[in-house]
């Protein structure tokens, strides 16, 4: 019988399990997927929000800004790319800068720390790509950070201090046992658990309703993305949003932390990560009126994310039932919110009796430190190839990603099983080629770690697979290339 | 320990060991170059010619007919006895204006090296799906034409059985025939044009022969298959290649590739500060293939993409002995004549001319916009008035073509030299 089964390892159930794992607990985390980060977390505008969108007095508003003080001390500690780049809401036109300005009295009643709004000309000099504005609110607390790194250095550390991860783990079914707790049926066998954390992401609706009839909707909503090459990254230096208008709410303009600009979303309602013509057609068209210069031939990559909204409006933090704890409707701002809807989520847990004791500081993991090699310097590089030879072999020309850096993260507390899992963990295949020169580097080492033949080797989710069988005169051992 | 100069000055660093690197490398040591070194970052010599499998290599430059690693190997036996050092496994991080370079390799660790003259030839990559936008799911079974090759040809092995090509550039179609010679099913070749970008003895060979259909003027506009491909829908496109809405066809196939260009890798000569040309990609060279950075020289597809291995050979000996002759002192000096596109011409290299550094003349390579055919004339002129005329009854962007114009017509230039097409109607 575990203390805590989280059902989810996005960045919620990551969160959750992270601070979970410091305490004296059995836990464990159930993913349906073959890795972890492999949802909505992944696919979404990357931003740390301060904190002056959600209205004051909801959940959203409080957990977004205690979620984003709180990532700032975790991404320092676990070592997440994460830059504080401010951002910048914009008013084109006279009529909108009231928005902008109850933005500004939202954000003071949240607590939101450096708001100003600054004039056009202001604007101007900050940022000499955008069009001219009237006014912008200015919040110097929103960052960007790489969120599936985030929620696997919080997955992993979850890990290393005793959680128990399960992957390709889907729950298909859940009963109250007799005495308290749950019994959950999984892909994997039954797994009982005194406490039940349903962090499932889009799926969360249907995961409530293995506890309990639905109290809530969800109503999945696609956002589409283009990510542009280094070459674009300077476009701006802060996150560009716009005002919500009556064509919708605006898309943003971003660095990330890579060095890449992103541009996105749209807001449609869709349970799929497809692309669209329109969708695209809609972004690119509205991301212009904030940049018109915008270059989107430095296009390396289109992608959508689902957000898992409600028809709530607000976070959906909720006992479904005795001991099933929903933590549902984790729409933005929840990948900023995540580590604070853990917290909460613990306080709710010990206020339903679950003894949350600290385990003593000696005996937790020592947190993560990830060798970059880009980031070295010459002397670094030097020294670092002279004690592993490793790292003197480059695979991802593009990102300058070594053979070193893709060992480490096969040797890390949650291995990768794919191409995009070594991507998400080592940056192999981010660049402007996209994985077209490292991908058959890749895959023959992920092949020769994990001890697979390379046609078991998927591109990313379990099925995704990109060799289909040998060629007609290919050597007969099995998996050796020549 | 550190990163210092270790190894002493280099007459000539050359930078890929692929065709073009091969062919200048060995013209330096021709030349007269006495320390040279190609700095490869793959396991053996030869780049993308390993993996062209395929022959019709070397009808120009052997007059016979060879595959891409024979091809390759005529060049990396000619290395033996020529005292030129090799790195493999060698990755290029940066170079300088001052001609250093700085590249990692597991066997010798993080180099520092300087040359007297270095040549650019780390050839170029494939444009991919993010480039060009195809809507739909993210799919695995979405290859680059040259990864699948790859995988086919020096793997071993098959990336998928119902096969839809998206493109008609050379790899597109090679890897057509390859795939339907390995038991695939090769459903159709798509492309957005109404003219192929391939060479045309590629279209007769790699989808006639085999029955293969072209679609002209067509462009996938849905990808479908959440975790490999499932189908694919095609559309026709008009003259501003937009899809017509109810011409969609869709394919059953479970493997899309994709041979939409290729692109210079020019990142290294980018962060050296050396200026590209927009319409190629690559660096803007003068008639000897030297860079607007002194002392550094480009050559091969890093420069402009050719459709024949012969032309890069061709381009990368003259980039390869102009280094060796900059190493030993001498300089192509002199004003410049540019060379500018007129109507019909898309581009042209070299971009700029020195008459005093151009010998008895020189070879003028471009591409036209768009497909020509009957009487028609390659016109070089300056300052309004005809320098030469040359005569072709065909003219497509899928096929580089060439001039040559002679020192005496370069010293009637002034200023300038514009290249154009002329249709003649009779």
């Amino acid at each position: 019988m575990y203390d805590v089964a989280i059902i989810g390892c996005g960045v919620v159930g990551a969160a959750a399990a992270q601070y979970l794992a410091r305490r004296r607990l059995r836990l464990c985390v159930l993913e349906a997927e073959n890795d972890v980060a492999d949802g909505t977390t992944k696919a979404n505008s990357a931003i740390l929000h301060a904190g002056y969108d959600p209205a004051p007095g909801t959940l959203m508003a409080r957990l977004n800004v205690r979620g984003a003080a709180l990532a700032r001390e975790l991404c320092a500690v676990l070592d997440v790319p994460r830059k504080e780049t401010g951002s910048l809401v914009l008013a084109f036109a006279p009529e909108e800068v009231p928005h902008v300005e109850e933005l500004y009295r939202r954000g003071l009643a949240n607590g939101v720390e450096g708001l100003r709004i600054l004039s056009g000309e202001e604007v101007a000099a900050l940022e000499p790509n955008l069009a001219p504005v009237q006014a912008a609110l200015l919040a110097p607390s929103a960052a960007i950070v790489n969120p599936w790194e985030y929620a696997l250095a919080l997955a992993e550390n979850a890990v290393e201090n005793g959680a128990e991860l399960q992957l390709n783990c889907p729950v298909t079914g859940a009963q109250p046992l007799d005495g308290g707790g749950w019994r959950l049926h999984t892909a994997r066998g039954e797994v009982d658990a005194r406490f039940v954390v349903n962090a499932a992401g889009v799926a969360a609706q249907r995961v409530h309703e293995m506890a309990a009839p639905a109290n809530f909707r969800t109503v999945p909503c696609r956002g589409e993305y283009y990510l542009l090459d280094k070459s674009a990254g300077g476009t701006v230096q802060h996150v560009i949003f716009q005002c919500p208008s009556k064509e919708g709410k605006g898309v943003l303009v971003a660095p990330t932390v890579h060095g890449n600009l992103i541009v996105g979303p749209n807001a449609e309602d869709a349970d799929s990560t497809a692309n669209t013509a329109q969708g695209l057609a809609q972004v690119a068209e509205k991301a212009r009126r904030s940049v018109p210069g915008l270059d989107l031939s430095a296009s390396i990559r289109n992608f959508a994310g689902v957000r898992a909204n409600t028809d709530r409006g607000d976070f959906v933090i909720q006992w479904a039932a005795p001991g099933f704890l929903d933590l549902a409707g984790m729409q933005s701002p929840g990948l900023t919110a995540a580590p604070a809807v853990a917290e909460y989520a613990a306080g709710l847990l010990e206020e339903a009796g679950l003894v949350l004791a600290e385990k003593p500081a000696e005996t937790l993991a020592v947190p993560r430190k990830k060798i970059r090699f880009r980031e070295l310097s010459r002397s670094e590089q030097a020294a670092l190839i002279a004690r592993q030879p490793a790292y003197g072999r480059v695979i991802c020309r593009c990102e300058t990603i070594t053979e070193g850096e893709i060992l480490a993260a096969c040797r890390e507390p949650i291995p990768p099983c794919s191409i995009d899992g070594v991507k998400r963990r080592a940056g192999a295949g981010m660049g402007r080629c996209q994985g077209g020169f490292c991908s058959p580097r890749v895959l023959e080492i992920l092949s020769r770690e994990l001890g697979r033949s390379p046609l078991d080797i998927p591109q990313d989710k379990a099925g995704s697979f990109i060799l289909t069988g040998r060629t007609k005169q290919a050597p007969a051992k099995g998996g050796e290339a020549q | 320990m550190s990163c210092a100069v270790n190894s002493g000055m280099y007459d000539v660093i050359v930078i890929g060991g692929g065709p073009a690197g091969l062919a200048a490398a060995l013209a330096a040591r021709e030349a007269g170059a006495q320390r040279v070194l190609i700095l490869e970052r793959d396991g053996e010599l030869g780049g993308i010619l390993n993996q062209c499998i395929h022959n019709g290599f070397g009808l120009h430059y052997f007059k016979e007919e060879l595959t891409g690693p024979e091809y390759a190997g005529r060049f990396i036996a000619r290395l033996a006895g020529t005292g030129i050092e090799v790195r493999l496994n060698t990755m290029v991080l940066d170079i300088t204006r001052d001609r250093q370079v700085c590249a990692v390799s597991r066997q010798y660790g993080c180099q520092m090296l300087q040359s007297r003259a270095i040549v650019l030839a780390m050839g170029c990559r494939e444009r991919t799906r993010g480039a060009i936008g195809i809507p739909g799911t993210r799919p695995a079974g979405i290859f680059t034409a040259g990864t699948a090759q790859r995988y086919v040809n020096m793997e071993g092995y098959m990336v998928g059985r119902r096969v839809l090509i998206l493109g008609s550039g050379d790899i597109g179609l090679i890897m057509a025939r390859r795939m339907t010679l390995e038991g695939a099913k090769v459903l159709a070749c798509i492309e957005v044009m109404p003219y192929s970008g391939g060479l045309n003895r590629n279209i007769v060979q790699c989808l006639q022969d085999f029955d293969i259909p072209l679609y002209l003027s067509h462009t996938i506009v849905d990808i479908r298959g959440e975790r490999r491909v499932e189908k694919a829908v095609v559309a026709r496109v008009d003259e501003h290649r937009r899809p017509i809405p109810g011409t969609e066809i869709g394919f059953d196939c479970d493997t899309i590739l994709l041979s939409v260009g290729l692109i210079p890798e020019n990142e290294l000569t980018r962060t050296a500060g050396i200026p590209l040309d927009g319409r190629t990609k690559g660096a803007y060279v003068y008639e000897n293939m030297e860079t607007r950075a002194p002392g550094i020289f480009a050559c091969g597809n890093v420069v402009h993409v050719h459709d024949l291995v012969d032309y890069v050979t061709a381009e990368s000996q003259r980039a390869g002995a102009a280094a060796a002759r900059f190493a030993a002192g001498a300089r192509a000096e002199g004003p410049a004549l540019t060379v500018e596109n007129g109507a019909g011409v898309s581009y042209t290299v070299p971009q700029a001319i020195r008459p005093a550094a151009a010998g008895k003349g020189v070879d003028i390579f471009f591409r036209v916009r768009a497909v020509y055919s009957g009487d028609l004339r390659i016109v070089a002129e300056s300052g309004g008035a005809p320098l030469a005329a040359f005569r072709r009854e065909h003219l497509a962007p899928g096929e580089m073509e060439h001039i040559t114009l002679p020192k005496a017509l370069l010293d009637k230039a002034a200023g300038s030299i514009t290249m154009r097409i002329e249709e003649v109607h009779s």
